[in-house]
């Protein structure tokens, strides 16, 4: 019984939330929400890319967002000002991000623990600076028109690109987790010491998975701009991200789809609160964030992995690969 | 020339109070293993304290400061206890990801309420000027200030016993468990201490900018920049450090540019990672 749930169970489950979300513009849901459940998606992509470094490689990057934004620009200012056609621009946003990754890996990955979240962070807040301020590069406030692709017009075509883009970054991450070089990143993350001591170029393989990281942030971006059709410099704000870190943890950090449900739960709250709330829905953020991360460390889908490793039965060999980030 | 001095006096008051600011966060790290990321955000709640009691409750200046610091250092224990207290053994991560969540809590709570750009009235509204440089009174006061703190602070540890037992504290917390030290006091003092020296550095410079939500997220990140450039947990380190980190950006904002104001110090930071990552002076690592 469990060897079957376990080897039809699954797919069984992923193909009925994918048809599931394959159907959702047609069944009674208002263009709004469309348009709300799209940019959800993107986020969701972002966050898939965070828990690439915070949750397999234990590094907790809080430049994501001035990535974001990076990618955002380097698919706008390539289509609408140097005119590429979209597809040779998306790849192109993906791969300046990564190439900025990459440099900015350099030397922070060469700090440890929280003092790699600050240096990473203190890039954010470079970056931001320099689009706040560097009108020419960002349009300044009115920032600059991103155009939208003849295929891409119609909203729900958006949605099943957005969601074509996130089923095929779950893909690529989960074949990178479930491979020697996903096992080399947990090594990292569990203990940084004893992965360097077994003869693992830990500095390398952390380098690796924050460039890749960056390039799928960058693709994250790149679609936020096509929904939006528009820019300004507040997209590298370093409130987003807080933001990711945030719907990393709260769905559930190092498991594939708790970034995902993380970020579409937490953005379509959000955007349901901002009636009754207003700016105060924020403030929520950072309470949960609090006591999420003294109550429930493992997060929504974390939590319940555990739960149904203890059910049965397993739990002994579950605590052996501890999962805290 | 006189151009030149004025500036460094700038810097230096700039500096006196990252001064108080990186000496509470060094206090905190190299006490208790903590990386208070909402420090900052305890500073900015400062300020608000001192606009409600000299705008409403019309207190004095000078007796707004010591209420200030005693209320704050209570807000500090109360972090510490709800907060840090049961992340105790858990990885340095999370600790710092609630200290995140702190920030947000904080940040965005003021924000969500609206009161922005406020500002309190200067208790001695004077600018001395002698041999070409002008300098105001309040710019002074906060050099002066900051001086006076970090001698008594200098003095309460090295001279009483419950400044010996934080050093035990710092040094070794299990030993110094062993010994009879309470560690749970010794941590709460500590954040009283620091969320204190934090309060004071608002108060002295509410006066001289305008009071905004957002004031404790930039300074709390260069008073990290301090922390590695003095080498962490070193107090020596975080008071050479931030009076350079001070002047270093007075004059790059009068001779460089002043919209990229708060970018200077991060480039710091990039460079010191770069050459010397354990910083100016040993810390611990």
């Amino acid at each position: 019984m469990e060897e079957k749930l376990r080897k039809f169970g699954k797919p069984a489950f992923c193909l009925l939330v994918l048809g599931i979300a394959c159907a959702l513009p047609w069944i009674g849901l208002k263009l709004y929400q469309v348009r709300v459940l799209t940019l959800a998606m993107a986020w969701a992509i972002a966050a898939v890319s965070l828990n690439l470094i915070l949750g397999y490689t234990g590094q907790a990057s809080l430049a994501h967002g001035a990535f974001l934004g990076i990618g955002a620009y380097a698919f706008g200012i390539f289509t609408e000002r140097v005119g590429l056609n979209f597809w040779l621009a998306f790849l192109i946003a993906g791969l300046v991000t990564a190439l900025l990754g990459f440099l900015v890996g350099l030397p922070s990955l060469r700090t440890k623990g929280p003092y790699f979240a600050i240096v990473t962070l203190c890039f954010n807040v470079i970056v931001f600076k320099v689009f706040e301020n560097w009108t020419w590069l960002s349009g300044g406030i009115q920032g600059q028109k991103v155009p939208c692709p003849g295929f891409l017009a119609q909203r729900w075509a958006r949605y099943y690109f957005v969601l074509a883009v996130l089923v095929l970054v779950l893909v690529v991450v989960r074949f990178i987790v479930k491979s020697l070089l996903g096992v080399t990143f947990m090594s990292i993350r569990s203990n940084e010491n004893l992965a360097e001591a077994v003869g693992i170029n830990t500095f390398r393989y952390k380098l690796l998975s924050f460039t890749v990281s960056c390039f799928i942030v960058g693709l994250a971006g790149a679609l936020l701009a096509v929904e939006n059709q528009h820019l300004d410099f507040t997209v590298t704000n370093y409130a987003y991200s807080f933001n990711l870190l945030v719907y990393v943890l709260i769905g559930g950090v190092a498991t594939l789809s708790g970034p995902v449900l993380g970020a579409v739960g937490l953005y379509y709250f959000l955007d349901y609160m901002e009636k009754s709330l207003g700016e105060y829905r924020f403030v929520l953020f950072g309470f949960i964030l609090i006591v999420a991360i003294i109550y429930f460390p493992l997060g929504v889908m974390g939590g319940l992995k555990r739960l149904w490793e203890w059910i049965n039965g397993r739990r002994a060999r579950y605590k052996a690969q501890e999962v805290a980030p | 020339m006189s151009f030149f001095l004025n500036q460094v006096i700038i810097g230096i008051q700039l500096g006196s109070q990252y001064v108080m600011v990186a000496l509470g966060l060094t206090l905190i790290f190299g006490i208790l293993d903590i990386s208070h990321f909402a420090h900052g955000h305890l500073y900015m709640l400062g300020a608000y304290f001192l606009y409600i009691l000299m705008t409403i409750a019309h207190v004095n200046y000078w007796l707004a400061l010591p209420i200030c610091m005693v209320a704050l250092a209570l807000g500090g224990v109360i972090v510490e206890r709800l907060i840090y207290r049961p992340l105790r053994d858990q990885p340095h991560i999370n600790t710092f990801i609630a200290a995140i969540g702190l920030f947000l809590f904080l940040e965005t709570l003021v924000r969500a309420v609206k009161p922005r750009a406020l500002s309190v009235s200067k208790p001695i509204d004077k600018v001395f000027s002698f041999a070409g440089i002008t300098i105001e009174a309040q710019r002074l006061i906060v050099i002066a200030g900051a001086v006076v703190l970090v001698v008594l602070l200098h003095l309460f540890i090295k001279k009483t016993r419950l400044g010996t037992a934080i050093e035990a504290v710092a040094q070794d917390r299990d030993g110094a468990a062993l010994v009879g030290i309470n560690v749970n006091r010794i941590s709460m003092l500590t954040f009283a201490i620091a969320t204190a020296l934090a309060a004071a550095a608002a108060v002295l410079m509410a006066p001289l900018a305008f009071i905004s939500p957002e004031m404790g997220s930039v300074l709390i990140l260069k008073a990290f920049v301090i922390v590695v450039l003095g080498g962490l947990g070193s107090m020596q380190g975080a008071i050479v450090g931030g009076y350079l980190l001070g002047v270093l950006e007075a004059l790059a904002i009068a001779y460089v540019s002043s919209a990229y104001k708060d970018v200077f110090a991060f480039a710091v930071l990039i460079l010191i990672l770069a050459f010397r990552p354990t910083g100016l002076f040993k810390g611990r690592d």
